[in-house]
């Protein structure tokens, strides 16, 4: 089987985030493979070794995603491929990301493409099903079980905490939710091995891709911190006054009713 | 000169961080308290390639550095430093000279199931009346046909609970001048007439299996002997070199713990009006705590280059594991005062890095031994 994962290099999630000249600061951050793209990793090793093939793990970003790329690698993937757009484009959205993807995987016949339901930094969930409407292929989102027989495809997916079972047949891209799979730490062995698999690197030049095929169809405005917390307040004396208080708190303050 | 660690060395810090602070650091404080040994955690270790880092593929290792082992050690010490103690202790110590001085069938035997994370070993040279003088060992083994007839006591001996053999050094006979020849011998822990007892109540590494070692008319082969029959000695200055580098790793994980605790602390307690990370008496302290540990841990890197580049690195390891106990031990005690009260609970769980650490000034050479192993690579 044929099967491909699509990741992403993210901020860790216990950096605290600092915003400077109007752009997320990273300097200094700590970088991770995204915690969804994780488990998509570790379900294409799975599937691979019960079905056979092999796993390509594919992100689009920077020469610093190279480490990520080794990381999964470590885990088990068999390839890895880097698509460097940092000279070619520079304020890239999800369009941007999925039609650099699309264009990549078009002719590689993918059986199954896993991507993570979103990624933790842009949070947008975008980039799995795009790839997919750009191939013409199904896709199923945050799921949390896959079974395959042949190739028909068994898919449980996570609804607001409820589950749909969806059947559907290959190729196909599904999106990873928590709960798929407990996703396994690299190996010492996988970490020294991980060196010598191969790792490709493209250019948009190689994908007969234009700056202007991808530009992308959003523009940030602006980027901000939410408001700071401020302390709680304990309202006080009589229950009666209280609650009448709390009536006209939530009325005038927080102005909810 | 490069100060970056290769991507191989940044993937290992991440992956043993990792697994570290999920399954560790969570029970650190319950194995001080009940002073239990991990050997479910060690298991783990073993499946992942942890046990093996230092060795090569052929002998069931993963091929890593000095340098990936010894970030291996800080990052489990961070987490606990009982569990760090007796993992250092598990390579360095129990695998380490029967990679160094074994033979093939000796490695193929003892050396790949411990590389593979299958079986542990240990290591016993400390006796109740040979410590810092290792040279004034008792126990002896006596040649009967093809086997060694050992009889002696040892103490303190780190993982023999756990252990399938233990590497024991006993005086096998007298060279020209008189003088005792110290050996190394591999014995199984099975083997009738040894006794192994663990019950010795520790102010710290309460994690750490610690045993006392009886041998009574235990024989075992001829061919357990390990290396050079005359140079017991010399080998296991050798072995206790490595080792050092790994006990200065761990001393700079236990550190960085602590300050990372108080540094937190500081930033949250609120006295005076103010965090007390604003008052400068403060700040110096954290100053100083960052600034030390940085600079062990660089000597502890520099030490594991050379010795990974085939160069002397007695003195260096020696170095690495005097500053980075001496100053691991400042700042396990300036993280408690950082802490104020709340450090002396052991809820804040940084009064166990000071009890942790204290044993990183003893193990493996005490600090004043370690001055005398430099003084004499100085000439003196
Ligand atoms: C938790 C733990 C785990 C251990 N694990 C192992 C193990 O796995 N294997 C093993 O073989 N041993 C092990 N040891 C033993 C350890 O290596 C010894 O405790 C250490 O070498 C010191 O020996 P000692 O305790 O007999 O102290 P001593 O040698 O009696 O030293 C007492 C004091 O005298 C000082 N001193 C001694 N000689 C001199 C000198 N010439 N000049 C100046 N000062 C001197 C010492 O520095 C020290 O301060 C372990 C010990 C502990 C506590
Ligand atoms: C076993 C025990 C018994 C005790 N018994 C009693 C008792 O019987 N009665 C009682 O009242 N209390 C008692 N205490 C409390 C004890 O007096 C306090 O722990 C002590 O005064 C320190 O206060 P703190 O713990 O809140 O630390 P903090 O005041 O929060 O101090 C934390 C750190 O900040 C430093 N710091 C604070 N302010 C400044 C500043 N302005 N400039 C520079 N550094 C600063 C401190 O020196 C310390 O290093 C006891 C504590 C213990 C642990």
């Amino acid at each position: 089987m044929n099967i491909f994962v699509l990741m992403k290099r993210t901020f860790d999630t216990e950096e605290k985030i600092v915003i400077q000249n109007g752009k997320v600061s990273e300097e200094g951050a700590e970088f991770i493979i995204n915690p969804y793209d994780e488990y998509a990793i570790e379900e294409a090793i799975q599937v691979r070794d019960k079905h056979g093939g092999e796993v390509t793990v594919v992100t689009v970003g920077n020469e610093d995603a190279e480490k990520e790329l080794r990381t999964a690698l470590a885990m088990g993937a068999d390839k890895a491929v880097l698509i460097n757009i940092e000279d070619d484009v520079e304020d890239g959205d999800q369009y941007t990301t999925a039609k650099v993807l699309a264009e990549y995987l078009k002719d590689k016949e993918a059986d199954l493409i896993l991507a993570g339901n979103v990624a933790i930094d842009g949070g947008s969930g975008q980039v799995g099903p795009r790839v997919a409407e750009l191939l013409g292929i199904p896709y199923v989102t945050t799921i949390t079980k896959l079974e395959i027989d042949g190739t028909n495809v068994k898919v449980v997916r996570d609804v607001e905490g409820d589950e749909e079972i969806i059947e559907t047949s290959l190729p196909l891209l599904v999106t990873a939710q928590q709960g798929l799979n407990e996703p396994r730490y690299p190996s010492l062995p996988g970490i020294m091995k991980a060196k010598k698999k191969p790792l490709e690197e493209l250019e948009l030049d190689d994908l007969d891709l234009d700056e202007d095929d991808v530009e992308a169809k959003t523009k940030t405005i602006e980027i901000f911190l939410p408001p700071k917390k401020e302390a709680g307040k304990i309202l006080q004396g009589d229950i009666a006054d209280q609650v009448k208080e709390l009536v006209s708190l939530l009325h005038t303050e927080a102005k909810v009713i | 000169m490069n100060f970056e660690l290769t991507k191989e060395q940044q993937m290992i810090k991440e992956m043993v961080r990792d697994f570290a602070e999920k399954e560790i650091k969570p029970h650190a404080a319950e194995w001080d308290e009940t002073a239990a040994f991990p050997i479910e955690t060690f298991k783990k270790m073993g499946e992942l390639g942890l046990l093996g880092i230092p060795f090569p593929e052929e002998y069931g290792g993963s091929g890593g550095d000095t340098i990936s082992y010894a970030i291996a050690v800080e990052e489990i010490g961070r987490a606990c430093g009982g569990t760090g103690l007796s993992y250092a202790a598990a390579i360095s110590l129990g695998a380490s000279p029967i990679y160094y001085f074994g033979t093939e069938e000796q490695k193929q035997k003892w050396l790949v199931p411990m590389a593979k994370g299958e079986t542990l070993g240990a290591f016993g040279l400390t006796e109740p009346n040979a410590g810092s003088d290792a040279g004034g060992t008792r126990t002896r083994a006596v040649l009967d046909g093809d086997e060694y007839v050992i009889n002696g006591e040892k103490c303190w001996i780190t993982n023999a609970g756990y252990a399938r053999q233990v590497i024991v050094t006993a005086v096998t006979g007298k060279d020209e001048n008189g003088k005792n020849i110290i050996s190394a011998i591999i014995v199984p822990t099975d083997a009738p007439g040894f006794t192994i007892n663990c019950n010795y109540d520790k102010m710290g590494v309460r994690a750490s299996n610690t045993c006392e070692l009886v041998l009574e008319d235990v024989r075992v082969p001829k061919e357990n002997l390990l290396g050079d029959p005359k140079k017991g000695f010399k080998q296991f200055l050798y072995t206790l070199d490595g080792g050092r580098i790994s006990i200065a790793a761990l001393a700079v994980g236990i550190a960085q713990a602590a300050f990372e605790k108080a540094l937190q602390y500081s930033k949250e307690r609120m006295q005076f009006g103010q965090s007390i990370s604003k008052f400068q008496a403060i700040q110096f302290k954290l100053a100083d705590m960052a600034m030390q540990i940085e600079l062990a841990r660089n000597m502890v890197y520099k030490a594991a280059w050379l010795k990974d580049n085939n160069k002397p690195f007695t003195k260096e390891a020696s170095f690495a594991k005097l500053f980075a106990s001496e100053m691991g031990f400042q700042i396990c005690n300036q993280a408690i005062q950082i802490h104020g009260g709340y450090g002396y609970m052991k809820e804040y769980e940084v009064e166990r890095h000071l009890r942790d650490i204290k044993l990183m000034e003893i193990g493996e050479g005490t600090s004043e031994v370690q001055r005398i192993v430099i003084a004499r690579q100085l000439g003196c």
